[in-house]
Order: C-alpha cells, then sequence, then structure tokens
C-alpha cells in the first residue's frame, strides 16, 4: 500500500477527502458546446481538473440486415497520452473500451435517439452517428464526465447537408438529431465501506468496487459494476439510490 | 476534391484578408495539468492543443542513448476536426506529420542535457482548416518551453503557397482546394533565421519559391512575437503566484 492510498482510506473513514469534499459532493462541473466546427454536435466537460471532449460526426451507410429501417451509432473512446502518464499510444485498450461500451449502452438502450428516424432510406440508407470521446485531462471520473459530454454534444448535433443521397461534408441543416431527454451517468465507488461520487485519480486506486449508473429521471437504462470488490444487493441499493439523487444535480448542467 | 476553375487569376482571398495577413492567431499556455507542460495555438479555425511529457525513463532500456535525449513527436487529428470523420488512431499521413514535426522542434532542444530519457511531445488537432502541422509545432514549442525543457530557441510555422499566381501567407482549406494551387509548410526558428520544415505541393519556380519563404519569415516573426509575449506572460504570473505562497 502507498503512502497516498494510506492517506486517502484514513481520510474517507473520517468521511473526509483530499479536497475537502463531503463523500456526495461533485467537483466543479462546466460544459461547454461547440468546440469544434466541423463536428455536427461537440461538447467539452470538466469536471474539476478532468477534462474530457466529444464529437459527434453523421454519415451515410447501409443498415444491418436485421434492423434494416433504422440507424445506429458507434461510440469511440480514445484515452489520449497527451492527457495522463499512464496512457499510451495505440489503439483502444480494455479501459478505452469499456468507456466507450458504457456510453454507448446507456444512449442505445434508454431509446433517447429514435433509430427509427435515422433512417433514410428504410433498407438503404441509414444515419450512423458517430460519437467520439477524446480525454484531454485524467484527473478522475471520467465515466460520468464522458456521458454528459456526450449528452451535450448529442443535444445540439444537427443532420448535415444531403445532396442525391450523399453528405454534402462539412454543409450543416438547421435540423436537429432526433432524440428525447438523455441518459446521464453517475459513478459511486466503494471505499472500505463507504460510498463516494465524482472520485479523484487517487481515489479511483483507493476503490474496491464501482458502480456506474445511467439514468434519465430515476428510470435505470444501463448499469456497469467495475472493479473486483464484490457488492452486496443491499449495497448495490443504495448505490443506485445516491445515483438517483446525483442524477437530477447532473442534469442541471445539461441545457 | 479540387475546385474547377479555369482562371488560374486569385485576385481576392476568399476571407477577404490581404496576400501577406495572417489569420487571427491566440495562444495559451498551462491548458493540460496532468502534462509537464502544454499549450494550445489557434490560427483562425485552426485550433492545435500539445502537452509534453519529461524527460522521463526511456523504455525499453535498449533505446535509450547515453549521449542524449531522444524527442519523440506525436501528432494525430481529432475524428471530428475534419468535415469527413477521420477514423481514430494514426494514418499514413499523421505518421510522417509526427516525424517531420519531430525534425522541427529538435535543433533547438538542448537534447544533450538529457541523456537516457525521452521528450514526450503529443499534438492533437481539435479543428481544422489547414495549417494544422503549422498550428501543432507553434503549440509544442510553448508546451516544451513551458515544460522547462532547455532550449536555444523557439520554432515559428506557418504556411505559404501559391494560389492561382499569387504568393500567399497563411492558406485557408478552400485556397488548399483551389486549382492551381502550392502548398508549402515552413518552420523557422526565429533567432537564427533556420529552416527547420520545408514540405511542398504543387509547383512553382524558384523565384517564387524564394519570394515565399520570405512571407514565410515575415508571417513567422508575428508569431513568434506571440508565443515570446504569452511565454512572458506565463512565467511572470507563476512567479506572482509564487510570491503569494
Amino acid at each position: 500500500m502507498t503512502f497516498n492510498e494510506k492517506y486517502i482510506l484514513n481520510l474517507i473513514e473520517k468521511e473526509q477527502r483530499t479536497d475537502g469534499r463531503t463523500l456526495m459532493d461533485y467537483r466543479k462541473i462546466k460544459i461547454e458546446t461547440g468546440i469544434s466546427k466541423n463536428a455536427e454536435g461537440s461538447a467539452k466537460v470538466t469536471i474539476g481538473d478532468t477534462e474530457v471532449i466529444v464529437g459527434v460526426k453523421l454519415d451515410l451507410g447501409e443498415p444491418f440486415p436485421d434492423t434494416p429501417d433504422e440507424g445506429t451509432i458507434i461510440v469511440n473512446a480514445e484515452l489520449l497520452p497527451l492527457s495522463s502518464q499512464e496512457f499510451e499510444a495505440g489503439p483502444p485498450g480494455t479501459e478505452a473500451t469499456e468507456l466507450a461500451r458504457i456510453i454507448d449502452r446507456g444512449i442505445r438502450e434508454s431509446k433517447a435517439i429514435d433509430f427509427k428516424k435515422l433512417a433514410l432510406i428504410p433498407g438503404e440508407k441509414i444515419w450512423m452517428v458517430f460519437i467520439d470521446i477524446y480525454t484531454i485531462n485524467h484527473a478522475g471520473n471520467l465515466i460520468d464526465a464522458s456521458a454528459l459530454a456526450a449528452a451535450a454534444a448529442l443535444q445540439v448535433a444537427r443532420f448535415p447537408k444531403v445532396e442525391n443521397n450523399k453528405v454534402v461534408y462539412g454543409e450543416f441543416t438547421n435540423k436537429l438529431l432526433p432524440s428525447t431527454k438523455l441518459p446521464v451517468t453517475c459513478t459511486v465507488s466503494k471505499i472500505r465501506n463507504k460510498f463516494i461520487v465524482d472520485q479523484t485519480l487517487e481515489e479511483e486506486g483507493s476503490a474496491s468496487a464501482r458502480l456506474s449508473v445511467a439514468l434519465i429521471d430515476g428510470k435505470i437504462h444501463a448499469m456497469q459494476k467495475g472493479l473486483l470488490g464484490p457488492l452486496t444487493p443491499e449495497e448495490v441499493e443504495q448505490m443506485i439510490d445516491i445515483a438517483i439523487e446525483k442524477e437530477r444535480e447532473l442534469r442541471k448542467h445539461l441545457k | 476534391m479540387k475546385k474547377e476553375n479555369k482562371e488560374t487569376k486569385y485576385e481576392k482571398r476568399f476571407d477577404g484578408r490581404n496576400f501577406d495577413q495572417l489569420r487571427p492567431i491566440e495562444a495559451k499556455i498551462g491548458i493540460i495539468k496532468n502534462a509537464d507542460g502544454s499549450a494550445s495555438f489557434k490560427m483562425g479555425d485552426t485550433y492545435a492543443i500539445a502537452s509534453v511529457f519529461g524527460p522521463r525513463d526511456l523504455r525499453p532500456r535498449f533505446l535509450q542513448n547515453p549521449q542524449k535525449g531522444t524527442l519523440r513527436c506525436t501528432y494525430d487529428m481529432l475524428s471530428f476536426s475534419v468535415t469527413e470523420r477521420k477514423r481514430p488512431g494514426p494514418n499514413r499521413r499523421s505518421v510522417e506529420v509526427s516525424l517531420v514535426t519531430g525534425w522541427a522542434l529538435a535543433p533547438v532542444i538542448c537534447l544533450d542535457e538529457y541523456p537516457n530519457t525521452v521528450i514526450d511531445v503529443y499534438i492533437e488537432v481539435i479543428q481544422a482548416n489547414a495549417g494544422t502541422r503549422c498550428a501543432g509545432i507553434c503549440a509544442a514549442a510553448l508546451a516544451l518551453a513551458s515544460a522547462g525543457i532547455l532550449m536555444k530557441d523557439l520554432v515559428s510555422a506557418v504556411s505559404v503557397g501559391k494560389i492561382g499566381d499569387k504568393i500567399v501567407l497563411d492558406l485557408i482549406k478552400e485556397e488548399e482546394d483551389f486549382d492551381p494551387a502550392t502548398d508549402i509548410p515552413i518552420a523557422f526558428t526565429p533567432r537564427t533565421g533556420e529552416l527547420t520544415l520545408l514540405q511542398l505541393d504543387g509547383s512553382i519556380s524558384k523565384d517564387e519559391l524564394k519570394k515565399a519563404i520570405e512571407l514565410a519569415k515575415k508571417g513567422c516573426q508575428t508569431i513568434y512575437d506571440l508565443q515570446k509575449k504569452t511565454l512572458k506572460e506565463h512565467f511572470s504570473k507563476m512567479e506572482l503566484e509564487n510570491d503569494i505562497q
């Protein structure tokens, strides 16, 4: 056990944190949209020192044989070496893949985006919505930051111009993506026998388990239990209660 | 995608600038907290960020050079920085740009001071409208300086070119797509006035190239002034913060 870890564990037992927050406090959250002009939609989210940017690009493609009249989303996450000592160059590893899939499931399963409305010509041409997540500074809690940034970017995303069933790259319409209220994800971490939200990088290293819950108005649409530590059903219930309470707070930042 | 253009005349720039005028430029330092040094550089609608990690241990160890440090540059564009989505991850273009970016920066870094180590420079283009490698180099030079790496000089970069029959400073995408267009990204070490990046595609005479290089030098001087000013402000702010503490 490193000195840092011991220090954090001692603090958490006293319900304190290195930055003075209570166990249930998020760091300061800021959302900025329209950060990259060539994207159909884009957003930057900072939670404390953590910074993530998400861009949405649309392109036309062929539908999957089993869903001929539905468009689709493709979520990708890149943990840029630019953003942390710990990230190395190369194709997405397990951590990045897990992150992308958690965000993907939240959006997909909540049905916040109506895939049926993403069919340009049913059976032939459908919209593929690429949601690309990039870390700019990793200081913990990339999941919540990425989900928030994805939601913010999707909210402002508009269709590109289409001519002869082809995308005119670089030209946009005023038509927004067909979406209802988007999911917000809250991750609750377990350190010793305490629960915390919005863990820092150091706290992440001390957590035994985490539970990420994608929510729309208290309804659960996707979950992921992470890390090695087991959780009792009662603990899961408590963690979900925390997530539901925090959803309201997180959602306030989404205009 | 070249635009059909029978006329080779280019009388007025697409964005209304003078032929020898830069786009508005903006630089920031200390934008990525985790990094040892970081900076962003904007040239009009082109926006690049850079972070520096190191000098740090170079692994695997057999790559270490006991004579001098290694500079490792990685340039890439975010998938949504361009109009047609770019697949995430390196491609042939970004690998080459990374290579020439390293060559553009290495001559000013006192690598002899850092044997056995590596200095990693990461450049990401957030928004692209031509000149991304130049914006990346400008940002990277600032990031290196802000990381406290020993340097003999800064590096300033801009692209010049021949659009129609005009020699033009700081091309935008529409100009690159004009036919005929010659695109020449150039980096200067401002103090010594040497070139550390020079690439060209298109067609141009020797005399015109000479003019273009002179124009680039002029543009780089303006960029250099901004880089110096930004660095000075950054370090005086840091001093102030230290004083307060």
